[in-house]
């Protein structure tokens, strides 16, 4: 069931490639169907989920792959994985979506996103750190092309420094899993194995330098500060789903990291280390916040808000690590807090970067200043504008809200100081709110003149994951229900 | 000594020989325009070969010949990988040498090579392992020249230059390591060097390692490799920068793994000698190939390079389970990515330099297709044949205690990444169609390329099976 989730993608990426006669239309809409089909299954599976317990794996699969270096092929979901399989799913049918309408190359288009929907369902997936490394690095070579292929400006040379940078993290990243290997004593591959018994329990040197390795490797993918200049780059010459998949689904692939790997493998290195990377989170988010601040640039800055919004995450599982007598519930809540964050950036920037790529699609130019009044010409454009900009940063009522405040009732009880990140909000809600008033209100100006609306499809695509990011605000129990069980075993792995 | 039984285990060795002695018979007899039924002759003679070597990998490790020949995994494996690896360049070189005024020689040469190359990765003595350096090169200098272009003219004196001073040297060493060991049998120097004088060994180590340098191209024996692999033929060039590196490497192996390491007595420092020559070869290959805008002299930098990572577990032989399994992977699936480069080059020979790639994709989907996997299998990338070498030399190499190793490996691995993307990204890329008048067909090596692709990733993919097949110890 799940390798079918897993894998029918790439099977219709096969087809689509291997067929040069399919044509553009129905290269779009069999990426559509194939979209919406993994979807299905996807929403199936969700509803079939009961939580495995600690330890354990719900949808398990496991098959002998390498056998010399213990490594299987292994598949399987619990509450930190199931949500982000499932943002990965709809966010994919959202691009295909927004995609229905697009000229350039559709076949090819629809190729490489099914396969690069296959790569990031397979790191989600994946419990054997060799196969998450497999589908981690091909998420970037996927990415690559989505950039290099279909981006703007200056595309090829910031695809190019997105694949060397995020290529040095997979690379660390392989390194640390290396070292966690030949560390384990039953030489294993397998998360859920090194889980059980973490190696260097006493050897604080070498495991701190593993960790530097992962967190390194995972740091670049997140990406946080001082790791994260090839973002923006990236960000800005990438075409608008391009964009979307980075942002709402590639940055998590780090965040998840951290949850899967870093913290239940590697326990005591991570308590050691526990107060930097809070440090790391709280500069992440305060420098993210100001650095948008300064953005002329609307898909720039909405870059930079996604080191910020990540930032929160890492703060939320350094504080995590900080052990305190009584505080098991409170780091509960910011792992959840942490997951919940993951998935409402994912909706959330994933809205803002659509109607980004809207006003690239209309005009040419993401420049803020260009722009003024254009609530007047197109008004569904404002509206959803302003909605996307206030779920992101963080009014109730959106998932944001329920995210940064768990972050926070999570995090400042075991770790006060991390009080310091609070002002990162309020930069946030700063810049948004100066970006609307400056972009949709006022007189019409500039390029604002005889813009137009939003079509159907784009509604259809902008809608529904601000409708769900709107859901999550206001009746969140069906995530956090399946979340809440699987971050208090990451907070016992972790604590141990 | 079982005269029957070891000549039956050198029976892949025989055939090679044999094909290629008919080979170069069959030429001399048949009119140019015939000289065609030489290549079917070899791709049968050489199948064969693979043939018998995969049946005889079923047989237990033996020495055979008075211990001066391993009949064992590693001699096993590249037995089936070289003669493979052989049908694949005389498949992508089939309309190249076609009529071609040397076509049975080459063939013929190409054969004696690989035989020579077969030959290194089965010595099991000091002097077999020199008979087949010799055996190796010489058919290489002609092969090197036969293009008879001034850059070939000096690229085939260069590499008899330097082919000559590192046989002496590997002479030198040789005789060096005799004089102190009393033997050049590896079963008998394995318990005589323990008591030799630390400082003759390295003497001896340094001679014998220049000369292994110099077939598998790595520092500093790599002089040759950019300046042979730009200026001669397409086939050549995919052979010379494939076939030799199997022999040297994993003769370098055995040698290695004889020598005394670690704690015991008289051991000296080898694996961080060779630590050093690794450290060398793919940071010299990478910084080299970086600018370059001749694809082929770019792929002849890569291969120094990917010596480096390739000699990582040579510096810990029999220190780490891992390290032989992990050695072999890694070359079986270096050779197909490397000849499917090159197949790819044969197939669209008017384009030389990186900008005469620019848009061909869209001309050439399978041929493009083909280059990906080839050129992000040599950088590593999941699920490629070299990922899985990259993944399991690294571990081999951590867990001999080489942990620095690993980190300048994998750094060494983002930089690659560059130059093989420089030549990927105009390939990809939008805009400028191919305004080219249509240049002959190649299906030959078309096809060559494809198949090198599939093996590619099916080495990668089934690699678990392959590392099994190759976790024997070895003999002796």
């Amino acid at each position: 069931m799940l390798s079918l989730v897993v894998f029918l993608p790439v099977l219709a990426a096969i087809v689509l490639a291997a067929m040069p006669r399919i044509t553009d239309a129905a290269a779009r809409w069999i990426w559509l169907v194939v979209t919406l089909l993994d979807l299905v299954l996807v929403v199936g599976m969700w509803l079939a989920y009961r939580d495995p317990g600690a330890g354990n794996l719900a949808f398990e699969e496991q098959l002998p792959w390498i056998p010399n270096v213990g490594s299987t092929y292994h598949l399987g979901v619990d509450g930190l994985s199931l949500p982000l399989v499932a943002l990965t799913s709809l966010i994919f049918v959202v691009c295909a979506v927004f995609a229905l309408r697009h000229t350039d190359r559709p076949r090819s288009q629809a190729a490489l996103f099914l396969f690069l929907q296959t790569s990031s369902l397979g790191v989600f997936a994946a419990q054997d750190l060799i196969l998450f490394f497999v589908f981690f690095d091909l998420s970037i070579v996927g990415m690559y092309f989505v950039i290099a292929g279909w981006g703007h400006g200056n595309a090829a040379r910031s695809a190019l420094k997105f694949f060397l940078y995020t290529f040095l993290g997979s690379l660390a990243l392989l390194v640390g899993f290396i070292g966690l290997y030949l560390g384990s004593a039953a030489k294993t591959f397998d998360m859920a194995l090194l889980a059980a018994s973490p190696p260097f329990g006493d050897e604080p040197v070498i495991g701190g330098l593993v960790l530097a390795a992962v967190f390194i490797g995972l740091a670049i993918k997140t990406p946080t500060f001082p790791f994260h200049t090839w973002l923006p780059p990236a960000h800005t010459d990438a075409p608008a789903i391009g964009s979307v998949v980075l942002a709402s689904i590639m940055l998590k692939m780090g965040t998840y990291g951290f949850v899967r790997i870093a913290m239940p493998l590697l326990p005591d290195a991570w308590r050691e280390w526990a107060w930097l990377i809070v440090v790391i989170g709280i500069i992440s988010v305060l420098y993210g916040a100001l650095v948008a601040l300064a953005q002329t640039d609307v898909k720039r800055m909405i870059a930079y808000t996604s080191v910020n919004h990540m930032g929160y995450v890492i703060l939320a599982v350094g504080a995590a690590g900080v052990v305190t007598d009584s505080a098991a519930q409170a780091r509960e809540v910011a792992i959840t807090g942490a997951v919940v964050q993951m998935v409402s950036h994912g909706l959330i920037t994933g809205a803002l970067f659509l109607l980004a790529g809207v006003l690239f699609d209309r005009t040419g130019s993401y420049d803020i200043g260009s722009y003024g009044g254009l609530a007047a010409p197109a008004p569904r454009y404002a509206a959803f504008f302003a909605v996307a900009a206030f779920a992101s940063l963080g009014l109730p009522g959106f998932s944001g809200f329920i995210a940064e405040f768990q972050i926070f009732a999570g995090s400042i009880g075991p770790v006060p100081w991390t009080a310091l990140a609070l002002p990162g909000i309020l930069i946030t809600a700063a810049l948004f709110l100066r970006a609307l008033q400056r972009m949709l209100t006022g007189e019409t100006r500039g390029l604002s003149r005889g813009f137009r609306d939003l079509d159907r499809w784009e509604i259809l695509a902008i809608a529904t994951l601000l409708l769900l990011a709107v859901i999550i605000g206001i009746v969140p129990r069906f995530l956090l229900d399946v979340v809440e069980p699987a971050s208090s075993v990451v907070v016992d792995l972790v604590s141990r | 000594m079982n005269m029957q039984r070891d000549t039956l285990a050198l029976l892949p060795e025989i055939l090679v020989l044999t094909g290629a002695v008919i080979v170069l018979l069959s030429g001399s007899f048949l009119p140019r325009d015939q000289q065609v039924v030489t290549r079917f002759l070899a791709i049968a003679a050489l199948l064969l070969a693979a043939g018998a070597a995969a049946i005889g990998m079923t047989a237990p490790a033996m020495t055979i010949f008075e211990g001066g020949l391993a009949v064992d995994v590693a001699t096993g494996a590249v037995r089936i990988i070289i003669p493979l690896a052989t049908i694949l360049v005389l498949a992508l070189g089939a309309e190249e040498l076609a009529g071609s005024p040397r076509e049975s020689e080459t063939y013929s040469l190409l054969m004696l090579s690989a035989l020579g190359a077969i030959a290194m990765a089965g010595a099991n003595d000091l002097l077999v392992l020199a008979a087949g350096y010799l055996l190796a090169s010489v058919p290489l200098y002609a092969l090197v020249g036969m293009s008879r272009s001034p850059g070939a003219a000096e690229a085939a004196l260069k590499t008899y230059l330097i082919g000559a001073l590192m046989g002496i040297a590997l002479l030198l060493g040789v005789t060096i390591l005799f004089g102190i060991g009393g033997s050049t049998s590896y079963s008998e120097l394995r318990s005589t060097l323990g008591t030799a004088p630390p400082a003759a060994v390295l003497a001896g180590i340094l001679g014998v390692m220049a000369g292994l340098m110099f077939k598998a191209g790595g520092v500093p024996g790599h002089f040759w490799v950019p300046d042979a692999t730009q200026a001669s033929g397409t086939a050549v060039a995919a052979f010379l920068t494939s076939i030799p590196k199997l022999g040297a490497l994993v003769a370098a192996y055995r040698f290695f793994e004889l020598l005394p390491r670690g704690a015991e007595p008289g051991a000296v420092d080898w694996p961080l000698l060779v630590a050093i020559l690794a450290t060398a070869s793919m940071t010299l290959g990478n910084l080299a190939a970086f600018w370059q805008t001749d694809v082929r002299r770019l792929l002849g930098w890569s291969t120094v390079s990917q010596v480096g990572y390739l000699l990582l577990p040579v510096a810990v032989a029999g220190n780490a389970d891992l390290a032989l399994p992990s050695l072999l992977l890694y070359l079986a699936g270096y050779t197909a990515s490397n000849i499917t480069a090159f197949a790819v080059i044969a197939a669209l020979p008017t384009r030389r330099s990186i900008e005469d790639y620019r848009g061909a994709s869209a001309a050439h989907p399978w041929l493009a297709g083909a280059l990906l996997v080839s050129l992000l299998g040599l950088v590593g990338t999941p699920p490629t044949a070299v990922f899985v070498g990259k993944l399991t030399t690294f571990t081999a190499a951590w867990d001999g205690g080489l942990a620095w190793l690993v980190v300048v490996a994998a750094i060494n691995t983002v930089a690659s990444l560059f130059y093989y993307l420089r030549w990927l990204a105009p390939m990809f890329a939008r805009g400028k169609t191919d305004v080219r008048a249509p240049a002959p067909r190649h299906p030959a090596a078309s096809r060559a390329a494809v198949v090198g692709a599939i093996a590619v990733l099916i080495i990668g993919i089934a690699a678990g099976p392959v590392l099994a097949a190759f976790g024997m110890p070895l003999s002796g």
